[in-house]
């Protein structure tokens, strides 16, 4: 059974085909690679994947599970969790908040008008050790405000990864990163264990190469190359479209 | 004990004795007002400032909660049921709203509360079988709640009093819980709040109804207060004077909305006394709100606090 399968996806907008019959299958535990010029309908497809926008034909399963009709706040309780190309967090709280917020998303607890949330041990606990596993227990009280780009990016990620998702999208995770944050993400993203199947895109050759098993190249919203690294990196058709050499 | 501790024992202390020393029934009553229109911004707070949806269609809910309780009482029912069946209709036309108004945010929000609101205001005015229209409906005495006589100022002070602030308390409890903290998620980042998932939808129309709870009981106070209710009450200069309690005292805090409902309530009643162009005062300390302190009394009061302590320690305290 594949973690995710995406078959005969399609979406316009208007006269604009963004998605054109995209098929692909990702298996258990791997770690994907979309790639594709500007343009290409890459952040379109997370976007369909995770629900955000509905597909105008096609279908989408999660482990099996078609999940082309359950809305997308329901797909991070089937274990689907992203982040952002534009990092979207909460400004005025703290990181601890923020991670506290994403654990919360998967709990009953969130519709409790009546407790004190930062009094629940469990969830601070929780958020915590969320913390420690991206480096950033120690300014866990601080603002958001008062952090870096890399840190934030680091808290997108501590979000995403506190929910426990079996599939995990990551859209451009080292985008606007310097040298040295770049390879404290890189890291990060190592030490996730292999009961998390990754898919992500991302520009940066030199990291994401390194990082990706297989890779799909998306070109004018369609599948033009799928294959093993190597593969897709021997491909004429990538020299063509995207590596332009 | 805290200097918040103190500060919150002191206002205790004043409230509960203010009928005996402030002089006169005069003023004992824009107590009353001031503590029945602060539950009013409370409630219009939670949406407006917590939730970032601006209603300028809540005098209509406040208004639907005093007319049922004027039509009711004319019709020869009890307190007890006028009061019950002014939360219930209260809430309903809440629900009505938060299904028509939910479909958007932002400026297509307040548009169809405002919209909504005007239906309700030409509906208490021409719909004169059951509100007489212009001339309103009259009250004919109050409640006495557990035997407790609240026909006199002070009386009607002290329940206005408990109902404030179990109301406070209310608020305190919610801003604080998990519910309100996804409130507030959905106010600064819905769509990464939706994508951790959390039903935005569903989290606004529950804020929506506890704002709606609120509004109703500060509207049903009102009814028993000035024991009268016309179209008037209804209207959108109503809408918007609320509002200016919670935007002037500072929306998304817990004190500012009645900082806001004393500032509104003194300079109409108080001051228009004095001025006969209240309404000009009243406008000028807004702009002067705006451009001095554009967070709010409360946030304003206290970053203006926190500067001159800093000034005079050189270090933040």
């Amino acid at each position: 059974m594949s973690a995710l399968t995406v078959s005969r996806l399609r979406k316009s907008f208007g006269g604009l085909h963004v998605t054109k019959n995209v098929t692909f299958d990702v298996a258990p535990g791997e770690r994907r690679l979309i790639i594709g010029p500007n343009g290409a309908g890459k952040t379109t497809l997370f976007n369909l994947i995770t629900g955000e926008l509905t597909p105008d034909s096609g279908s989408i399963a999660l482990f099996g599970q078609d999940i082309t009709r359950v809305p997308s706040c329901r797909r991070p309780h089937l274990g689907m969790a992203r982040t952002y190309q534009i990092i979207t967090l909460f400004p005025h709280d703290t990181i601890l908040h923020n991670v506290s917020l994403a654990l919360l998303g998967l709990t009953p607890m969130r519709w409790n008008p009546l407790i004190n949330m930062r009094r629940q041990r469990h969830l601070q606990e929780q958020a915590h050790e969320a913390l420690r596993r991206v480096g950033l227990a120690d300014i866990a009280e601080r603002p958001l405000s008062q952090t870096s780009y890399g840190e934030r990016r680091r808290v997108e990620i501590a979000m995403a990864l506190a929910q426990n998702p079996r599939l995990l999208l990551l859209d451009e995770p080292f985008a606007g990163l310097s040298i040295d944050e770049r390879q404290d993400v890189r890291q990060l993203l190592a030490t996730i264990p292999r009961d998390v199947t990754i898919v992500m895109i991302e520009h940066n050759m030199d990291v994401a190469l390194e990082f990706a098993e297989r890779i799909t190249l998306l070109h004018f919203g369609e599948v033009i190359v799928e294959g093993t690294r190597a593969e897709v990196v021997a491909d004429p058709r990538t020299r063509e479209v995207y590596l332009g050499h | 004990m805290s200097r918040r501790d103190v500060a919150l024992l002191l206002a205790a202390v004043a409230l509960v004795t203010l009928p005996y020393w402030m002089s006169g029934i005069y003023y004992i009553n824009v107590a009353s007002q001031i503590l029945f229109f602060a539950v009013f911004a409370l409630g219009l707070n939670i949406i407006a400032g917590y939730g970032g949806l601006v209603s300028l269609g809540h005098a209509a809910l406040f208004g639907i909660s005093a007319y049922v309780v004027g039509y009711l009482l004319q019709h020869g029912v009890g307190h007890a049921i006028a009061i019950l069946g002014a939360l219930l209709a209260g809430l309903a036309a809440m629900a009505v709203y938060a299904a028509l108004a939910l479909r958007a945010t932002g400026i297509g929000f307040i548009m169809i509360t405002l919209a909504l609101g005007e239906i309700l205001w030409g509906l208490a005015y021409r719909w004169i079988s059951v509100t007489n229209g212009d001339n309103g409906i009259n009250l004919h005495g109050r409640p006495q709640p557990f035997g407790f006589d609240i026909n006199s100022a002070s009386g009607f002070y002290y329940a206005t009093l408990i109902v404030f602030v179990a109301a406070v308390a209310a608020v305190a409890v919610f801003v604080r819980s998990p519910l309100g903290a996804a409130l507030m998620g959905t106010r600064d980042q819905p769509r990464r709040m939706n994508a951790l998932g959390y039903h935005v939808w569903a989290i606004r129309f529950w804020a929506c109804m506890f704002s709606g709870l609120l509004t109703s009981i500060a509207g049903i106070l009102f009814v028993y207060y000035t024991q009268f209710i016309s179209p008037q009450t209804l209207a959108l200069t109503s809408s918007a004077e609320v509002l200016l309690m919670v935007i002037a005292g500072g929306a998304g805090t817990l004190l500012g909305p009645i900082v806001g409902a004393g500032l509104v309530v003194v300079v109409k009643s108080v001051v228009s006394g004095f001025i006969e162009r209240w309404n000009f005062l009243l406008g000028a300390i807004f702009v002067a709100i705006v451009i001095l302190m554009p967070e709010g009394l409360v946030p304003g009061t206290a970053r203006l606090w926190r500067r001159a302590w800093q000034g005079k320690d050189g270090a933040p305290p």
